[in-house]
């Protein structure tokens, strides 16, 4: 047996060489290094891109190195989140509130990174709730969520969540289109009589805090994809439409009755100098501005009442609608902001739109009638080519900055490459299976990085065991580097990954955050030092002011508690080591437990039911005493005397 | 050690093809088509496969290497005309069709025969034409109780995993353009 399986090994090691000899004649010599090569990270060496995967239903993001494709961390966002306590801790439930109350989950879609110069800049990426509809940013130096905003006048907040080219706005267009304001009216009065909303949500230059300055209120499409005008076409925005019917009912079939929908392209400077000049209308609104402060690591919910509505027709100049065939789903532009590209999903062909044409177009008014007092360009003045590709199910194009374009295909399950200019097709390559999204680093900024291209699918069949029916989402990576995309590696993603984000690694090295500083925590309960940790009680309310250092918290034998009582555990931890997180949880905890990083301060609420003594413990392995790191609490009935008491070693 | 030289083989082979849009380096038998699942529904593809009556129409997908396309999630509708219908063309055409030269061609006939929806024949009354997955409309005519697609009458119909073959009498062909 042991002699068979030698030469076996033999044989197959002869086989690998002989054939990759092969194929190194094939290929004139470069690249002849095997995938596995290619994708292997070893051991202590780290991935050259971070790659932002859009959790989709897990209303997270997920974060992976390429080429490893390790999966590093998942970040909570709009879901809450045990794993830290997101959303289940005091100080982050405001994160999660809106007009409709403390709603823990989302729909998280198409992630993109702050841009200064049209290039990837690496400070903060912007996420979208598609279902509840809000836009938050997540903080690059510490993966934390830090803010979160409602979109008001919108629903199903699909085409988001996209940002001009110095990161002036983040944009959020509405999928649905609803009676704005809302209202109770009869479903098919739709046609003419819904809106649908484009908002244009500032974000501050040096603090990144957002604003929503603007809605552009548009007939009532469908708007499902977008994305920023770039170098000569910075000030536009670029949106796809579909059900440009306005049926309201089996969109499958009344939506797919125009041969053409339109991409809309949204002049924003023309409608924020507007705005600026006091034009639009002030419109009564609720929606939630929820902000995280990293000093009193507690976040803040604000109800903001009013909105300004901007009529698009009463800005002249400010809005064209460029026909585009087939329902069109995705909508990029090229890295020299030239070329807009709209995949109608149900063809087979890409159509490309130039933008010098457009402007062209709309100069010598070459216009083809008007949508809602909309100017329609003519589909010839503005088309620059199409793709004839042969593939079917068009859905997504990002880009290489050598001048080649990579789109995917998901009814023929394929990435396809070709040429920006020729629309000559140079190469295609299969996936595995029905593929929605690709993401190249920077693809949709004015500078990839194309070495990779990530396809990521919604189809998982045979890639893994088929133990389900459930199962986690494939995604591939292909080497661009060459004239032939060459697929290296394969791996499962978390949720449903729409879009994604990704840049170069040591662009988040030199700003990543290891701990928070224990002499700038402003929270309102923190306990600075060891000798002030107490317990105070007020009514029925019972503030722990805990501190935590390995391998114990102060106090750990908490008496005086009653049934009845909503104890508020306010755990600071005291570390100031990189990577030395404290968990706090109790026994019949109805929140979860929480995890505190160095140097911060989270609290959990605790509402004892039962009359005993109870035990707490620290949820992370933090040290080689993490078993002894633990402690009681009293808890006696609602009518008992007992003092409170508090104490550490006694 | 074969499957490394057979991917030599066709990495060689589309080396010298590159400007043409319809070459796929997809290996053959490999993707979606090809994995085995007898719990689900049978697609429309193993739908063809399986009826005596389309062993061309199946013959031709095979050629013009259109399998996985059809197992996809979709939904897809498909007009599979029967071997009659095939054989009513002019002699010689299908022949013709099946030689890999002409698979560009023969391609788009086949994707002339496909919708990506799933609607049932009385459904389809409701429309005066689909859009083909070759990019071209077909029209629809309703005598009665009969369904035309782009002149050919629906004889029957099979619902799918991922849609619905509709059983066709004769082969649709493209209008040109």
């Amino acid at each position: 047996m042991k002699n068979l399986n030698y030469l076996i090994c033999i044989l197959f090691g002869l086989g690998i060489t002989l054939s990759s000899c092969n194929q190194s004649q094939q290929t004139n010599g470069a690249l002849a290094s095997s995938a596995a090569e290619k994708v292997y990270v070893a051991p202590g060496e780290q991935d050259e891109f971070y790659a932002f995967l859009s959790g989709g239903y897990s209303g997270n993001l997920t974060v992976y190195g390429l080429p490893s494709g390790r999966m590093f961390k998942e970040i909570p966002v709009f879901s809450q989140f045990p794993t830290s306590g997101y959303g289940y801790s005091e100080e982050t439930k405001p994160m999660l509130n809106t007009s409709f109350g403390f709603v823990p989950w989302d729909d998280l879609h198409h992630p993109d990174i702050s841009q200064t110069n049209g290039e990837l800049d690496g400070r903060w990426i912007f996420v979208n709730g598609n279902n509840t509809p809000r836009i938050a940013r997540v903080s690059l130096s510490t993966f934390e969520t830090e803010e979160i905003i409602e979109v008001p006048n919108s629903a199903g907040n699909h085409s988001s969540s996209f940002i001009t080219e110095n990161t002036e706005y983040v944009v959020a267009g509405t999928r649905f289109s609803v009676p704005v304001p809302q209202r109770d009216m009869p479903i098919n009065e739709y046609k003419g009589n819904f809106k649908g909303a484009l908002s244009f949500i500032s974000v501050a230059p040096d603090n990144g805090r957002l604003n929503l300055e603007f809605q552009v209120l548009m007939p009532g499409f469908n708007y499902d994809l977008s994305h920023p005008g770039r170098g000569k076409s910075h000030g536009w925005f670029f949106f796809s439409t579909y059900n440009t019917e306005e049926a309201n009912s089996l969109l499958e079939v009344m939506a797919s009755q125009n041969d053409k929908d339109f991409i809309a392209a949204v002049n924003w400077k023309k409608i924020e100098e507007y705005v600026k000049n006091g034009g639009g209308t002030k419109m009564p609104a609720n929606y939630a501005h929820n902000v995280y402060d990293e000093e009193t690591h507690t976040g803040t919910s604000t109800m903001i009442k009013e909105v300004v509505t901007v009529d698009p027709t009463k800005v002249p100049g400010s809005l064209y609608f460029l026909p585009t065939p087939k329902s069109p789903h995705g909508c990029d532009v090229d890295p020299t902001g030239q070329y807009i590209i709209g995949s109608g999903k149900l063809s087979a062909d890409i159509t490309v739109h130039s933008f010098d044409k457009m402007l062209a177009a709309i100069e010598g008014e070459k216009f083809d009638g008007e949508a809602y007092g909309i100017p329609i360009l003519k589909f010839e003045e503005v088309l620059a080519g199409t793709v004839k590709s042969g593939g079917l199910g068009p859905l997504h194009t990002e880009f290489d900055g050598r001048g080649n374009a990579y789109t995917t295909f998901f009814i023929s399950s394929e990435v396809v490459k070709w040429k920006v200019g020729t629309w000559e097709v140079v190469d295609r390559k299969p996936t595995y299976y029905s593929v929605g999204h690709l993401m190249i680093p920077g693809g949709n900024s004015r500078k990839p990085f194309g070495k990779y291209v990530v396809a990521m699918n919604k189809i998982t069949k045979d890639r893994y065991l088929p133990t389900g029916p459930e199962m986690e989402h494939s995604a591939q990576i292909y080497d661009i580097s060459g004239e032939k995309m060459e697929l290296i590696y394969d791996f499962p993603t978390h949720g449903e990954p729409h879009y994604a984000a990704g840049c170069p690694a040591e662009l988040l090295a030199s700003k990543s955050k290891k701990i928070y500083r224990l002499d700038e925590n402003k929270h309102k309960y923190a306990t600075i030092g060891a000798d002030d940790a107490r317990v105070e009680r007020n009514g029925n309310e019972v503030h722990v002011y805990m501190s935590t250092i390995r391998s114990h918290f102060t106090p750990d034998n908490i008496e005086g508690i009653k049934v009845g009582d909503k104890v508020y555990f306010h755990i600071t931890n005291h570390e100031q080591d990189f990577d030395v997180p404290h968990g706090f949880s109790i026994i019949g905890q109805g929140t979860s437990e929480i995890l505190v990083m160095p140097g911060q301060t989270k609290t959990s609420l605790w509402e004892p039911k039962k009359v005993g003594v109870w035990p707490f413990y620290c949820t992370d392995f933090c040290s080689a005493l993490h078993q002894e790191m633990q402690g009681y609490v009293r808890v006696s009935p609602a009518n008992s005397n007992i003092d409170l008491s508090w104490s550490l070693g006694e | 050690m074969l499957t490394l030289l057979v991917g030599c083989k066709n990495e060689a082979k589309t080396d010298g093809t590159t400007s043409s849009p319809a070459t796929t380096e997809a290996v053959k038998e490999q993707g979606q088509a090809f994995i085995e699942d007898d719990e689900s529904t049978p697609n429309v593809l193993q739908i063809a496969i399986g009826s005596p009556d389309h062993t061309t129409l199946v013959a031709a997908v095979q050629a013009a290497d259109l399998e996985n396309a059809l197992v996809n999630a979709g939904p897809l509708m498909v007009f599979a005309p029967t071997n009659e219908a095939f054989d009513a063309l002019p002699e010689g055409t299908v022949d013709n069709l099946l030689k890999p030269e002409n698979k560009d061609a023969l391609a788009n006939i086949l994707k002339y025969h496909v919708t990506p929806g799933n609607y049932s024949k009385d459904f389809l009354k409701k429309f005066k034409k689909l859009g083909q997955a070759n990019d071209q409309n077909v029209m629809i005519v309703v005598e009665g109780d009969d369904v035309f697609v782009g002149g050919a009458k629906i004889l029957g119909s099979v619902k799918a995993g991922n849609g619905i073959v509709h059983v066709v009498d004769k082969v649709m062909l493209p209008p040109e353009e």
